[in-house]
C-alpha cells in the first residue's frame, strides 16, 4: 500500500459485503438496540473516550489564559469558609456551640459545593453544546455526564484541601467513621444525576431554568447543616413538629453533609446526628436510583427536539 | 430488490464504479418521513404559563419542514439533494444523520456515518487544534488510538501546519473549516453527509476536497450531497432527488433531476418577476419584447449543438431617435457572460427610430454546453451609453452534452497512448 493513502482502502465488494451483515438501525436513538435505560449505559461506556475527553476539555477551557488556572477551584470555597468562619462562627456566635467549626463548615462546604456544581453544570450542558449536538448525533446524556466529572475533579481537589486543613488543626479524621465518605458521595451523584438529566433536557425548552436552579441552589444550602448544626434543628422543631424535623433531615442533601461530618469532623457526638444515619442514606440512595430512572425517561422524550431547540 | 434495478438504469457512466454496484446493499432507508417544526412565539416561563392550554396554541405555528418522504440509498452511490431554499434538504440530511427525530416515519441506516453539516461546529475555540481533532475524531466515532494514527495524515490534508498547536480562536475562517473537513474524511465512513460546505477553502483545497470524494466514490462509500451548485451535483452524483416544500418532487439521473430543479427555480423566478411591481422606467426608450428560439424548433423547446438561434427584440421610444445601436447578451444562471454583440460592433446601421422598431440577430452553429441560459436585450445611443435595458428578457435552454461539462462543446477523443 503506498504511503500517500490516508484511508484504508477497503474496496467496494468488501465494504458492501460488510455493510451487507450490519443490522439497519434506526438512525438518532441506537439505544433503542439495547434497550431503554439500562442500554444507555453500555452505549455511554462505549463512548467513554468520548466523555474524558468533554470532561477534560471542560476543565482545560475553563481557566484556559487565566494566570492561576486551577487556583481559582480553591479560591471560591476558601472565601466562604473565611466567610462563615468568620460572620457566622466568630461574630454571631455560631462557633461556640461547635467545635472545630473551621472543618465542620469546609466538610459541609466541600460535598455541598459538589452537588451544587453537577446541578449548575448539567443544567447548561445541553444548551452550551449546542454546536456538537446540532453536528452529530452521540448519546446526549454524556453531556451532563461530563458534567458531572469535571465537578467530581473540583471535587478531589477541594478534599485534598479539607484533608490538608485536618491535618493542620490536628483532628486527621483517624476513625472507622471515614467509611461514611462513600454513602454521602453516592447519594450525591444519584441526586445530582437524576435532576441533572431532568434539567438539562428542560433547559433546552425553557432557559428560565437554569436562573431557577440558582435561585434554588443558593436555598438548597441554607436548607441543610452547613453553617449550623443538626442539633440546632432538632432543638427547635422537636415534639410537636416532629414530622418537620423528619422532612428537613431526610433532604438527600441533608443526609449527605450529614454523613461528610460524620466522616471528617472529629468535633460531634451523637447527638449532632440523627438516629439511623446510614439507613436514611441507604433508602434515599433507593429512592434517588428511582428517580434518575424516571428522570432519564424524560431526558430520552425530550432529546428527539434539542437540535431543532438549540 | 428495487432499488438495485433503479441504480442500474440510473448508471452513470461518468464515474469508475465496481460491478459490485449491482448488488449493493441499502445503506440508508427512509419510510414516510414527516417532520413537524412548531414555531413558538412564547420563550420565557412567564409567557408559557399565560398563554398555556388552549391560549398556547394560538402561540405557536405549525410548520412541515418534510412531508412523507420515502428513500432507499443504495451503498456506493452519490446522491444529490436538490432544492430552493427552505426546501427540507438540511432537515432531511440531519434526520438521516439522527440529529433530528422525525415527526413520524422512520429512518434506518447501517455503517459508520460522518457528517460534514455545519463544519467546525464542534469546535471549542479556547482548544488547541490538536486538541480540537482528537475532541472531534472521538465525537464521529473514532477512538483514540485510530486518532493518532491518523493524525499525521489529517494535518498534512488540512494544511495547517504549525498552528496545529494555537487556539482555534485565532484560527482563520478558512482554516477552521479546513481542519474540520480533514477531521471528518479521514473517519472512515460508510455514509458521509455533505451539506453545503465543499465551497469552503481556496481553490487548491476545494480541489483536494473533490479529489477525496471521487476517492471515496471509489472506494464504494455512501455520499449525500446538499448542494446548490447544479454543476457540482451533476458532476459528482449518479442520482439526485429534487425537494420542493418539504415533499419529494423528483427522484431519477442527476441530470434529469437538475433540469427539473431548474424549472421550479425559473417558474418561482417568472412568480417573482411578476409579484414585484412592474418598474415603470422614466426613460422615454423600451426594450418591449424578446423573444429566442431555435430555427426550425418549437419556441422554448430544447436548442440543440448546431442550431441557429434567432434572437428577436422591439424597441420603442417616445421622441425620435436620430442614431441608435441595438445589442444583446448571453449569460449563464450565475451570471457569467458568455456571448455578446451589438449593432455597432456588426457593422449594422439603424435606420432613426421613429416610435418603434424590431431587430433580429441570427447566431449559426451555436455550441453551448448544457443548461440554462439568459439573454438581456438592450439598446444605446451612438457613444454606447445605454437607452434602456431589459434583464433576463428571455431564456433558452441547451440540450445536456453527454460527453463533456462546461458553457462550450468541444468534439473532443482520447485515446490510449505510450507512456
Amino acid at each position: 500500500m503506498p504511503m500517500t493513502t490516508t484511508t484504508p482502502s477497503t474496496t467496494s465488494a468488501e465494504r458492501f459485503a460488510r455493510l451487507e451483515q450490519e443490522t439497519m438501525v434506526v438512525a438518532g436513538q441506537p439505544s433503542k438496540v439495547f434497550g431503554g435505560t439500562f442500554g444507555i449505559v453500555r452505549e455511554i461506556f462505549a463512548h467513554r473516550q468520548l466523555l474524558d475527553l468533554l470532561i477534560r476539555r471542560d476543565l482545560k477551557s475553563r481557566y484556559k489564559d487565566s494566570a492561576l488556572g486551577f487556583v481559582w477551584t480553591l479560591i471560591r470555597p476558601i472565601t466562604q469558609l473565611i466567610i462563615y468562619y468568620f460572620v457566622m462562627g466568630q461574630i454571631l456566635g455560631a462557633a461556640r456551640s461547635i467545635p472545630e467549626f473551621a472543618i465542620y463548615i469546609f466538610s459541609g462546604l466541600t460535598i455541598y459545593g459538589l452537588f451544587s456544581e453537577i446541578i449548575a453544570g448539567s443544567t447548561s450542558s445541553i444548551v452550551s453544546n449546542g454546536g456538537l449536538i446540532k453536528k452529530v448525533y452521540t448519546p446526549r446524556e454524556i453531556y451532563p455526564l461530563a458534567s458531572i466529572g469535571s465537578a467530581l475533579f473540583n471535587f478531589a481537589i477541594q478534599l485534598l484541601v479539607l484533608f490538608a486543613a485536618t491535618l493542620v488543626t490536628g483532628s486527621f479524621p483517624l476513625h472507622l467513621d471515614l467509611l461514611y465518605f462513600f454513602p454521602s458521595v453516592v447519594l450525591v451523584l444519584v441526586y445530582g444525576t437524576a435532576f441533572g438529566l431532568l434539567l438539562a433536557a428542560l433547559n433546552v425548552y425553557l432557559r428560565d431554568m437554569q436562573y431557577l436552579v440558582e435561585v434554588l441552589l443558593m436555598l438548597a444550602m441554607w436548607a441543610s447543616p452547613i453553617v449550623y448544626s443538626w442539633n440546632m434543628v432538632a432543638n427547635g422543631l422537636s415534639g410537636t413538629h416532629g414530622w418537620l424535623l423528619q422532612l428537613y433531615t431526610d433532604n438527600p442533601v441533608t443526609l449527605a453533609v450529614l454523613g461528610f461530618h460524620r466522616a471528617f469532623w472529629t468535633g460531634g457526638d451523637a447527638s449532632h446526628y440523627p438516629d439511623e444515619l446510614l439507613l436514611r442514606m441507604g433508602v434515599a440512595s433507593l429512592v434517588g436510583l428511582v428517580l434518575v430512572y424516571a428522570f432519564h425517561r424524560v431526558f430520552a422524550r425530550l432529546q428527539g427536539n434539542f437540535a431543532q431547540e438549540l | 430488490m428495487d432499488v438495485t434495478t433503479s441504480m442500474s438504469t440510473t448508471h452513470d457512466t461518468t464515474h469508475l464504479r465496481d460491478a459490485a454496484t449491482a448488488s449493493s446493499p441499502t445503506v440508508v432507508s427512509i419510510e414516510n418521513v414527516s417532520k413537524k417544526f412548531v414555531i413558538r412565539k412564547d420563550n420565557s416561563l412567564k409567557e408559557r404559563l399565560v398563554t398555556l392550554g388552549r391560549a398556547g396554541r394560538r402561540h405557536s405555528e405549525a410548520f412541515w419542514a418534510l412531508k412523507d418522504v420515502s428513500l432507499d440509498i443504495p451503498a456506493g452511490s452519490t446522491i444529490g439533494l436538490l432544492g430552493p431554499n427552505g426546501s427540507g434538504k438540511s432537515t432531511l440530511l440531519k434526520a438521516i444523520g439522527g440529529i433530528i427525530e422525525p415527526t413520524t416515519g422512520s429512518i434506518k441506516r447501517r455503517g459508520r456515518l460522518a457528517a460534514l453539516l455545519e463544519l467546525g461546529a464542534g469546535f471549542h475555540p479556547d482548544l488547541t487544534g490538536r486538541e480540537n481533532v482528537f475532541l472531534n475524531a472521538s465525537i464521529l466515532g473514532l477512538s483514540q488510538a485510530e486518532t493518532e494514527e491518523k493524525f499525521d495524515d489529517i494535518l498534512t490534508f488540512s494544511g495547517i501546519g504549525d498552528f496545529i498547536d494555537t487556539q482555534v480562536k485565532f484560527y482563520s475562517s478558512g482554516m477552521y473549516v479546513r481542519l474540520a473537513f480533514a477531521v471528518a474524511i479521514h473517519t472512515d465512513p460508510d455514509v458521509l453527509l455533505v451539506d453545503e460546505v465543499l465551497a469552503v477553502g481556496d481553490e487548491a483545497f476545494q480541489r483536494k476536497c473533490l479529489d477525496k470524494i471521487r476517492e471515496f466514490q471509489q472506494q464504494g462509500r455512501t455520499i449525500i450531497l446538499v448542494s446548490h451548485s447544479l454543476g457540482q451535483v451533476q458532476e459528482l452524483c449518479d442520482r439526485a432527488v429534487v425537494l420542493s416544500k418539504g415533499e419529494v418532487k423528483f427522484e431519477g439521473s442527476a441530470a434529469d433531476a437538475v433540469k427539473n430543479f431548474r424549472d421550479i427555480l425559473e417558474g418561482r423566478r417568472v412568480a417573482e418577476a411578476e409579484a414585484a411591481a412592474p418598474e415603470v422606467e422614466a426613460t422615454p426608450g423600451h426594450v418591449t419584447k424578446t423573444v429566442v428560439h431555435a430555427e426550425g424548433r418549437a419556441p422554448g423547446a430544447e436548442i440543440q449543438p448546431g442550431d441557429t438561434i434567432v434572437v428577436r427584440m422591439e424597441y420603442s421610444h417616445t421622441t425620435p431617435l436620430e442614431k441608435w445601436h441595438s445589442g444583446f447578451k448571453i449569460e449563464t444562471n450565475l451570471g457569467t457572460q458568455v456571448y455578446g454583440t451589438d449593432s455597432r460592433m456588426l457593422g449594422l446601421d439603424h435606420a432613426p427610430l421613429r416610435g418603434t422598431a424590431a431587430v433580429e440577430y441570427r447566431l449559426s452553429d451555436v455550441q453551448l454546453g448544457g443548461g440554462p441560459y439568459f439573454v438581456h436585450s438592450f439598446f444605446a445611443q451612438p457613444n454606447g451609453a445605454h437607452i434602456a435595458i431589459q434583464r433576463q428578457a428571455a431564456r433558452f435552454v441547451m440540450a445536456d452534452d453527454e460527453r463533456a461539462s462546461g458553457v462550450i462543446r468541444i468534439s473532443a477523443s482520447a485515446r490510449p497512448v505510450a507512456p
